[in-house]
C-alpha cells in the first residue's frame, strides 16, 4: 500500500531513512537541516530506535561509524561546514569498509557563508573530502520523491559496496512541499549479509575487527586496491541519470539536484518557442553518469552546464562528453539573492544555442 | 596442583610489541582478567583508540572495532546504542582521551554512556616519540617541552579521574596504579568494579591508570616504575572519586 501525502523535502529523507530501516541517527543542530533530526527524534523514540543529539559532527559520525560496524542501518545529516567536521570520521568509515548515510542539505559558503541553497560541496563530496583516496556513493535528488528513494537507495548502495553514501542536496529541494507516494521497502534480495560486523565473539573462532590500520607488508596497498575495485563496480553497475529531449537536440542542459529543477523549466520553455534543446541530469554523481554524456554527445556537440557554485560538476562532464563537444559553463555562486530563473536560463539556452560545435 | 598463574582466556597466546617496562601490557592483563571474571569475553566489544595501545585486537581475544585519535567514546557510544546487551569498552592514552577527544569522553560520560573506559595515563605521547600530553608534570622535559612543562605557556596537568567524577553521568571514577604489588591488586579491584557497573546497568565507569612510558621518559624500566611513586601520584593522587549506588 502507498499514499500520496505533501511533505517537505528533508522529511522525506527522513522517512525514506525509516522506510529502510535505519533506527540510529546521528546529528548535530545546523540550519537548513534541521527538521531532519527533529522528525527522527520523535519517530525514532516512538519505534524503539536511537536518537542522539551528539556535542558536535565530529561525535555523531563517530557513533554512525560505531553503529555500522555492529551492522545496522545508520545515518547523519547535517549542512556543510558540519560536513567538513564529518570528513575525519568518513574517511575511517571507508578505509573499515563501513556502509552509513551522511546527508548534506548544503548551504552556501566558504566558511560560515549563509544558508542558501549551494552547489559548491560537489568537489567535497564527489572527490572526497577526507584524507587517504577512497570513494562514497553520492546521489543528488532534484525532487520531494527523490529525497525519500535515493536515501533508500544511498543505503542500499552503501550495504552492497560497503562504503558510506552522501546524498547531496540544498535547501531548495529540502524545504520546498511535494506530493510524496511511500512506496514499501522491500530490501534486494542479493544484498549480502553482514558477515563482517562486530557482535562480540559469542564462541565464533575468528574475531571481527573493524579497522583501517594496516601494517603487514604489501597490506595496504592490497586493501586500497580492493576498494578501488569496488568502486569501478559501482562505475560500471550503478550510474543513474534521467534524460528528456535527447534524441533530437542541438544543445544538451545538464545540472544536478536544484539547480537542474530550474533548468529543466527553462529547455520546457525552449522547446515551446521550438529550440532543439535536451536535458540530462545525474542522479548519482558518483558514479557519475558517464556512458549517458558520452551517449548523448554522440549527436549533440554542445553541453550548458548550470550550477549553483563558480563551476564544480562542469568538470567531470567535460571528462565525461564525446571529444569533439563544447561544454560550457554558466553558475551562481550561491548566497542570497543568486538564485538564477528559469528565464535567465532560457537566456543562457539562446545565448549558446545553434552556436559553436 | 593448582595453576597460579595462567593466560586469562580473554587474551591471546602472543608476544607483545610494548616496550621492556611498558606497563600497557600489565594493564592489558588486568583488563582481561576482569573479562574472565565477569565471563563476558564472548559478549565484549573493545573499542581501540590511536596509540600505542593501537594493536588492542591483536592481544584481546575479542571483536573490536578502532575508532579515529580520541574518538573511542563516540564509537562506543553508537557500539552500545547499537547493542546494548554486549559488553563494551574503550582502551586510550592520555592524548587520545585529554587532548583530541576531551570533548568525546566529557559528553559520552555526561550522557552516562553503558560502557567502561579505561585510562592510561602515562604523561606523554608514547606512539609518536614523546610529546609533552596534557598529562605531562610541571617541568617535565618532553620532545616539545625541551625545558619542562612550563604551566605559564602550557598550562596544568589534567586530572581527568576528578574532571570526569565531576559531571553528573558519571557513576564510577576512580584512578589507580600499576606500580607495586599493593597498587596492582587495587587497580585489579577497581577494574572490576568499574565493569560490574556496565554489567549492572548502573552507569558509565571510568578507570585512570597511571602507567610508565620508560622509553620516552628515557629511563630504565626501574626508575620509570619509581617515578610513578615519586612523581605521578603525589599530582595524580589514588583514589574513588565517585562511586553512585
Ligand atoms: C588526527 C590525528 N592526529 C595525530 C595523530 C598522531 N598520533 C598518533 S598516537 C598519538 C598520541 C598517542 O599518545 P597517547 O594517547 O597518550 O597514547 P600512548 O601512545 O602514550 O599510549 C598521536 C598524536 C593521529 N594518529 N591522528
Ligand atoms: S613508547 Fe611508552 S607507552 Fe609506548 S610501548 Fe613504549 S613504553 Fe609503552
Amino acid at each position: 500500500m502507498s499514499e500520496r501525502q505533501l511533505v517537505a523535502g528533508n522529511i522525506a529523507v527522513a522517512m525514506g531513512a525509516l522506510a529502510a530501516g535505519c533506527r540510529y541517527y546521528f546529528g548535530y543542530p545546523i540550519t537548513p537541516q534541521s527538521d531532519i533530526p527533529a522528525y527522527m527524534a520523535g519517530e525514532l523514540r516512538k519505534m524503539g530506535g536511537t536518537f542522539i543529539q551528539a556535542e558536535s559532527e565530529i561525535a555523531s559520525i563517530n557513533m554512525l561509524l560505531g553503529a555500522s560496524a555492529c551492522g545496522f542501518r545508520a545515518m547523519t545529516s547535517s549542512s556543510s561546514p558540519g560536513i567538513s567536521l564529518k570528513q575525519e570520521g568518513i574517511s575511517y568509515m571507508a578505509g573499515s569498509e563501513l556502509p552509513g548515510l551522511i546527508v548534506n542539505i548544503c548551504r552556501s559558503g566558504p566558511g560560515l557563508g549563509g544558508i542558501d541553497p549551494s552547489q559548491a560541496d560537489y568537489f567535497q563530496a564527489v572527490k572526497t573530502g577526507g584524507h587517504g583516496g577512497y570513494r562514497t556513493v553520492v546521489v543528488a535528488p532534484a525532487s520531494v520523491q527523490e529525497m525519500y528513494d535515493l536515501t533508500i537507495l544511498a543505503f542500499d548502495l552503501s550495504d552492497r559496496y560497503r562504503m558510506p553514501a552522501v546524498l547531496l542536496a540544498d535547501s531548495l529541494v529540502g524545504q520546498m512541499k511535494e506530493a510524496l507516494e511511500c512506496k514499501p521497502y522491500v530490501p534486494p534480495s542479493d544484498l549480502p549479509a553482514k558477515a563482517w560486523a562486530v557482535t562480540g565473539k559469542q564462541g565464533r573462532k575468528d574475531q571481527r575487527i573493524v579497522k583501517s590500520l594496516f601494517l603487514g607488508e604489501g597490506e595496504l596497498e592490497r586493501h586500497n586496491w580492493k576498494l578501488w575495485g569496488r568502486a569501478e563496480e559501482l562505475k560500471a553497475k550503478e550510474q543513474r541519470s534521467e534524460g528528456k529531449y535527447l534524441d533530437d537536440a542541438q544543445l544538451l542542459v545538464t545540472g544536478f539536484g536544484s539547480a537542474a529543477r530550474i533548468a529543466k523549466s527553462a529547455v520546457e520553455m525552449a522547446r515551446t518557442a521550438g529550440l532543439k534543446v535536451g536535458y540530462l541530469r545525474p542522479i548519482t554523481l558518483f558514479p557519475f553518469p558517464e556512458v549517458a554524456f558520452q551517449q548523448a554527445t554522440a549527436t549533440c556537440k554542445k553541453v550548458l552546464c548550470v550550477e549553483l557554485s563558480t563551476g564544480q560538476m562542469v568538470e567531470d562532464v567535460r571528462l565525461s562528453v564525446a571529444r569533439d563537444a563544447e561544454v560550457v559553463f554558466y553558475g551562481r555562486p550561491p548566497g542570497t539573492g543568486s538564485l538564477p530563473t528559469p528565464e535567465e536560463l532560457f537566456g543562457q539556452i539562446h545565448k549558446h544555442y545553434g552556436k559553436g560545435a | 596442583m593448582q595453576p597460579v598463574f595462567q593466560r586469562p582466556i580473554s587474551l591471546k597466546d602472543v608476544a607483545t610489541h610494548f616496550c621492556p617496562g611498558c606497563q600497557h601490557g600489565l594493564i592489558h592483563r588486568l583488563v582481561a582478567d576482569a573479562m574472565d571474571h565477569f565471563g563476558v569475553q564472548p559478549q565484549t566489544i573493545g573499542v581501540a583508540s590511536v596509540g600505542c595501545s593501537v594493536f588492542l585486537y591483536e592481544y584481546f581475544d575479542i571483536d573490536v572495532v578502532e575508532a579515529p585519535h580520541g574518538r573511542a567514546p563516540a564509537v562506543a557510544t553508537g557500539v552500545k546504542r547499537a547493542r546494548p546487551d554486549n559488553f563494551v569498552f574503550t582502551y586510550q592514552g592520555d592524548g587520545d582521551l585529554a587532548a583530541i577527544g576531551t570533548s568525546e569522553i566529557i559528553h559520552a560520560a555526561n550522557r552516562g554512556e553503558l560502557f567502561t573506559a579505561i585510562f592510561v595515563n602515562n604523561t606523554t605521547y608514547g606512539m609518536t616519540g614523546g610529546q609533552m600530553a596534557p598529562t605531562s608534570l610541571p617541568g617535565q622535559r618532553t620532545l616539545t617541552s625541551p625545558e619542562g612543562r612550563d604551566v605559564t605557556i602550557d598550562g596544568y596537568p589534567m586530572r581527568m579521574a576528578e574532571v570526569i567524577a565531576a559531571l553528573d553521568g558519571a557513576a564510577y571514577s576512580v584512578r589507580v596504579a600499576v606500580n607495586s604489588p599493593k597498587n596492582i591488586l587495587a587497580a585489579a579491584k577497581a577494574i572490576k568494579t568499574a565493569f560490574s557497573y556496565q554489567i549492572e546497568k548502573k552507569g558509565f565507569a571510568f578507570v585512570e591508570v597511571l602507567s610508565a612510558c620508560p622509553t620516552n621518559w628515557g629511563m630504565s624500566a626501574v626508575q620509570a616504575n619509581e617515578r610513578v611513586a615519586k612523581e605521578m601520584i603525589p599530582y595524580f593522587a589514588l583514589g574513588t572519586f565517585k562511586e553512585k549506588n
